[in-house]
């Protein structure tokens, strides 16, 4: 179990790219939290010996040597006086870091909803405007305190960007406000924590921290209408988007489809992943996904077109989206 | 010492040598039945066995699943069964080894030894235990073979709503849950007043609280968690039952219900539940650590502390499961401070344990190692819940493979190590010894197994890997983690095996019951069908420790009543606290009333969660009819002829009692407990969604208060039902049959008549169940009200059957007695439930 000692030594191996993970903090809350998680582990670890020692010498010490064991003041000082003296400590300590977490330090943060739904993220920046949306991915500035104000539309989700802060659960019927600062560029994965049916496992996103003025040109480029596109290949992928009917559930800035059951795809060209963390991003994925969204995440909302569009339409279409970033 | 004896009593209570012919009779009396009948047996050295067998096999059936779980995980990307599938795998394991086998498995240990520790013949309520025994085993087997159709639950083993919603789950595997398990848990609470009855009044004489054994007491603690925790998840299921088939909405938002609601009244149970697997398995510790080091037990009096007070402590822990739902932080802090208390006995007990082994000689036997592990992995999994209870590291670690990590650590390490310890020391006691050599290689396996799948896992948690998903990404640094985990889960599995072989090689039920370890208390003297061959005159806490000759007396018969003095089966019934003998209670022999109950009660609950409905309507009859026949046949047989029995040193008891004293009495009273904690939970319910509501909306305006008239008629008519039947009790040896008969007629009326009333309140006053939880919460407390007063009416009609048929008079009157306590229970609930439903409303406004 000094096993556990080696713990940072074998996280940092090579192999680990540290996206998905509390013990390599880029964020205030999460850099609190990791200070804690260590002083747990390695007091956590002291502790074990000490009592496996203790085991090992009532064990095998020689009878004259273990007196001491044998009173009742053993099972006093061993199980109620360190244990009390040790968890008020613990208790004080842990009571500060939790003050520290929830204490509000910018008036006016960066508020960012996320709306969860089986099996997606819905994302706003609502003072940027209602059209600020994307899903799947939510970006932030560096630096900036964030509020992300987290909701509901179905089941009980949970949101986990250990990176940057611990869960915090997605409840229908209520909002969950959680604070902190992002204090170093990175990509960062989060993902769903509370299982939310079938397709739980593939709930994931990226969470990608930029420099401001990144972050406030994505944000601006998010916001701004899809032009008509001058390339015939594009315009045939954006006839088909009209045709097979998928504005019924999704929105494209600037156009008449405005659904909202579904992931706005205004810039979905620009995005990490497809189907929350799924797949990787590029044309081929996009027709793979159109095709046979039900082979790759069964039980997910979005039908497979494979049957209904033909080859043809369905690389314009995928074409047609990878341009939009 | 000798508080049981009259001063100058012999030195045995009873002379030797007996009469040839009373143990023949004894024989005779316990022998169990043949052939097919052999089912209605429920002597506990039968369903003992049989229930600790049950119990391993479900843990086989569930631990294949985990072999799956860690199957599909062994490397990113695998599918080797489908999504649908695996959640379905992974709710059943879960489900399965805590409903069907942790909680039956250290009850089956009870009903196994504790008769035998505490010196009695049998428990006080035997046909009840195998009740108990039999549902579970039927109701256990068809819930998991559900898995075959495709119709397990897939919500995970919490179920939370909305996503357990008819909405969202409308497929019957959520109902397979909330029924299967549901009335599973009414097996696990019959199992508890079993016991707290049984502990409580039937030691051996002279075996004071102070010297009772302490697995006896953390099954007592045990049983006492049992009976105000597992209500509150059959009232969640219930609520969740409701809203799924009636449309009655408790968690949904958008009419006034509550997801969280579910999560509080689950984790008022859940929490417990973790203590309530692990006290008991404490307990067999405590009787192990004691007889393999041949030292008494370090601070008894403080280890008996440990125990009550985690069963007090683990009831303020519901909250750690809710960290991160959104509670403000700092009133998580009273929840991580008594997470901090909790570890405070476990210490006491770890410190206990090791200074009992520097006080004796370790003898180095497989028991001894399972303890050890158990010490290890133990102390390692409670320092991990310390951690967990930390408010802002648990939002890091909660509903990751951390916390999978912890929870096996906990469950395994203090749960079924300490089992195992169990196993290979009490089997010498209920036939014969297992191998020493196979024992010591399964346990090396077993435990390098369980550390080197469990382990990693904290790791592969601290790396990001959420529970509950069916595969994961390569590139997060996970694979080497499950890697290692999926190894460790096959060595785990050898272990398991080779366990099971030596169990199948070597053990035999019966035996010659000889002692290997040269331990001091009473499951080690010889044991019969009858039990103990006379009951033993206890004076120490380790009794074949202080008194060598104890076991040669008692075996010939030296000690208290060592014969069938009825020539019916008996047991001894003694005071709770001192364990003075008070009368001999004639139990009934073996019949099929029970057997069939419990048939009956499967087929219903399976049928409604179909449903079936006139298949579970035949089988609701079918369990009604042999629960009525159980009853007539051997409850309250009355006076036997033989009035009084001397059972040595002079003590004369009767061999039937009334009232107070008799076990009945107690068992009721503690259904009552039951009941009372059920009854709360909705209350708590109701308010609760009072407050998530708000006044305004309590009620909604499209809804109204009920009508006070109605319900003050109620009121006056439960309080006439009450004194009607007490009237009734009164009248009983007093007055004539027909007037008692007269009496609980017109009390029926009244009750019958004051539910119409209370029904009928609520529906004037513009109150539906369905369109709003606040109507929904007020007609559920009165629905369970009216459930009361239809058990309560049948109680009296079953009463009014037995006046009539000459079976009840002044003497033979616990049916009466009985049918009493919960008529005055039920009145009582329904005066709360009206006071609450009419009153607060109104204060509201």
């Amino acid at each position: 179990v000094s096993f556990r000692r080696l713990l940072p030594l074998l996280l940092l191996a090579p192999g680990c790219s540290g996206v998905q993970t509390p013990l390599a903090p880029i964020g205030d809350a999460a850099e609190r939290i990791a200070g804690l998680t260590w002083l747990l582990f390695l007091g956590g670890t002291a502790i074990f010996l000490l009592v496996m020692g203790l085991l090992g010498w009532a064990l095998f010490a020689p009878a004259s040597l273990k007196g001491a064991f044998r009173s009742r003041g053993f099972v006093v000082g061993g199980g109620i006086v360190f244990p009390t003296v040790t968890l008020v400590l613990l208790l004080a300590h842990s009571l500060g870091v939790s003050r520290a977490l929830v204490l509000p330090r910018e008036e006016r943060p960066l508020r960012v909803e996320v709306i969860a739904r089986q099996y997606w993220w819905e994302v706003r920046y609502p003072d940027a405007g209602p059209e600020a949306v994307t899903a799947n991915e939510i970006r932030l500035p560096v630096g900036r305190e964030v509020e992300l104000q987290l909701s509901s539309a179905d089941v009980i989700h949970s949101l986990w960007i250990p990176n940057l802060h611990g869960k915090m659960d997605m409840i229908p019927g209520r909002v969950n406000l959680q604070r902190f600062t992002p204090t170093a560029t990175g990509v960062l994965r989060g993902q769903c924590t509370e299982f939310c049916g079938l397709q739980h496992t593939f709930m994931a996103f990226w969470a990608v921290v930029q420099e401001p003025s990144e972050f406030e040109a994505w944000l601006a480029r998010q916001q701004a209408p899809v032009a008509e596109p001058a390339d015939a290949r594009l315009a045939q992928g954006m006839r088909v988007f009209g045709e097979a009917g998928c504005g019924a559930c999704h929105a494209v800035r600037g156009t008449s489809w405005q659904g909202r059951l579904a992931p706005d795809l205004s810039r979905v060209g620009s995005r990490l992943s497809l189907a929350a963390g799924a797949l990787e991003n590029h044309r081929g994925t996009l027709a793979g996904w159109i095709a046979g969204a039900q082979d790759i995440k069964p039980g997910n909302s979005m039908p497979a077109y494979g049957r209904s569009l033909g080859g043809d339409d369905l690389l314009a279409l995928a074409a047609w989206l990878e341009s939009l970033r | 010492m000798d508080d049981v004896a009259p001063r100058g009593a012999a030195a045995t209570p009873n002379s030797l040598p007996r009469p040839p012919e009373e143990l023949a009779r004894l024989e005779e009396v316990w022998r169990m039945p043949r052939g097919i009948a052999r089912i209605t047996e429920y002597n506990n050295n039968l369903i003992g066995p049989l229930f600790v067998a049950t119990a391993l096999l479900f843990l086989l059936l569930a631990g294949v699943l985990g072999l799956i779980i860690r199957a599909q995980l062994a490397v990113p990307g695998l599918t080797i069964v489908d999504a649908g599938t695996y959640n379905q795998i992974f709710t059943m394991h879960g489900t399965v080894m805590m409903f069907l086998f942790a909680v039956p498995a250290v009850e089956a240990v009870a009903i196994a030894l504790l008769p035998a520790m505490l010196g009695t013949r049998e428990l006080p309520f035997p046909r009840l235990g195998a009740y108990a025994f039999l549902i579970y085993a039927m109701g256990g087997l068809l819930f998991y073979c559900s898995l075959f159709f495709d119709a397990a639950p897939d919500g995970g083993w919490f179920m939370y709503p909305p996503l357990t919603s008819k909405e969202n789950s409308p497929g019957i595997n959520t109902d397979m849950y909330l029924l299967g398990i549901g009335f599973i848990e009414i097996s696990a609470i019959a199992g508890a007043i079993e016991l707290i009855v049984g502990i409580l009044r039937c030691r051996a004489p002279g075996m004071t609280l102070g010297r009772m054994p302490i697995f006896a007491w953390a099954m007592l603690v045990f049983a006492g968690m049992v009976v105000f925790a597992f209500p509150a998840v059959i009232v969640a299921s219930t609520l969740l039952e409701l809203e799924r088939a009636f449309d009655w909405p408790f968690f949904l938002p958008e009419r006034g219900g509550d997801p969280l609601l579910w999560q509080h009244l689950f984790w008022f149970f859940g929490h417990p539940e973790v203590y309530v697997i692990f006290l008991p398995a404490a307990g067999m510790v405590s009787m192990i650590v004691p007889a393999m080091a041949r030292a008494r037990l370090l601070a008894h009096s403080l280890v008996v502390m440990a125990l009550v007070g985690t069963g007090f402590i683990s009831f303020g822990l519901w909250v750690h499961h809710m960290y991160a739902t959104g509670i403000p932080a700092l009133s998580l802090a009273f929840f991580a401070a008594a997470g901090f208390a909790v570890s405070i006995p476990s210490g006491i007990q770890v410190f206990a344990w090791i200074g009992t082994f520097a006080a004796g000689k370790v003898q180095w036997k497989t028991p001894a190692f399972y303890i050890l592990g158990f010490l290890f992995i133990f102390v390692l999994g409670g320092l991990t819940g310390v951690m967990v209870s930390v408010t802002p590291f648990d939002w890091q670690a909660h509903d990751t493979y951390f916390i999978v990590a912890h929870l096996h650590y906990v469950l395994i390490g203090g749960m079924v190590f300490p089992l195992l310890a169990a196993l290979y020391y009490w089997a010498p006691a209920l036939g014969t010894p297992l191998s020493e050599r196979l024992g010591r290689l399964g346990f090396w396996l077993l435990f390098g197994g369980v550390n080197l799948t469990f382990f990693p896992m904290h790791i592969s948690g601290m790396m990001g890997m959420p529970r509950r998903i069916y595969t994961y990404p390569s590139g997060l640094g996970l694979e080497l983690w499950n890697m290692l985990s999926t190894a460790g889960a096959a060595v785990t599995a050898l272990g398991f095996l080779v366990v099971l072989i030596d169990i199948a090689l070597n053990f035999r039920p019966g035996g010659d019951q000889a002692d290997p370890w040269g331990a001091g208390t009473l499951e080690w003297l010889d044991n019969g069908n009858y039990g103990p061959r006379s009951i033993v005159r206890v004076t120490d806490r380790y009794p074949l420790w202080s008194d060598p000759e104890l076991k040669r007396q008692v075996e010939a018969g030296a000690h208290y009543l060592p014969m069938a003095a009825t020539g019916r089966r008996e047991a001894l019934v003694t005071s709770p606290a001192e364990a003075i003998p008070q009368y001999v209670a004639v139990l009934p022999f073996p019949g099929w009333g029970h057997v069939v109950a419990a048939v009956g009660t499967c087929a219903f609950f399976f049928a409604l969660t179909v449903p079936l409905v006139v298949e579970g309507a035949v089988s609701f009859l079918v369990a009604l009819g042999g629960m009525i026949w159980w009853l007539w046949h051997g409850t309250d047989p009355g006076p036997m002829p033989t009035r009084t029995v001397d059972i040595g040193d002079g003590i004369r008891l009767p061999t039937h009692a009334t009232g107070a004293v008799t076990t009945s009495w107690w068992a009721m009273v503690t259904l009552m407990l039951v009941q009372g904690a059920a009854f709360a939970c909705l209350i708590v319910a109701w308010l609760y969604l009072w407050l998530v509501n708000g006044d305004a909306m309590w009620p909604p305006p499209e809804q109204g208060v009920p009508v006070v008239g109605l319900g003050l008629l109620a009121l006056a008519l439960y309080a006439a039902g009450a004194a009607s039947i007490g009237g009734a009790a009164w009248l009983l040896g007093r007055a004539s049959q027909a007037l008692v008969v007269v009496a609980l007629l017109l009390a029926m009326g009244c009750f019958a008549a004051g539910t119409a009333a209370d029904g009928w309140a609520l529906w004037s006053g513009g109150l539906r169940p369905t369109g709003h939880a606040y109507g929904a919460a007020s007609f559920t407390i009165f629905a369970w009200q009216g459930t009361h007063v239809a058990i309560a009416l049948l109680m009296a009609a079953y009463t009014v059957a037995r006046a009539l048929a000459g079976l009840l008079d002044g003497q033979r009157r616990l049916t009466m007695d009985n049918t009493m306590l919960f008529w005055l229970y039920t009145a009582g609930q329904g005066a709360f439930g009206l006071a609450l439903l009419h009153g607060f409303p109104r204060l509201l406004a």
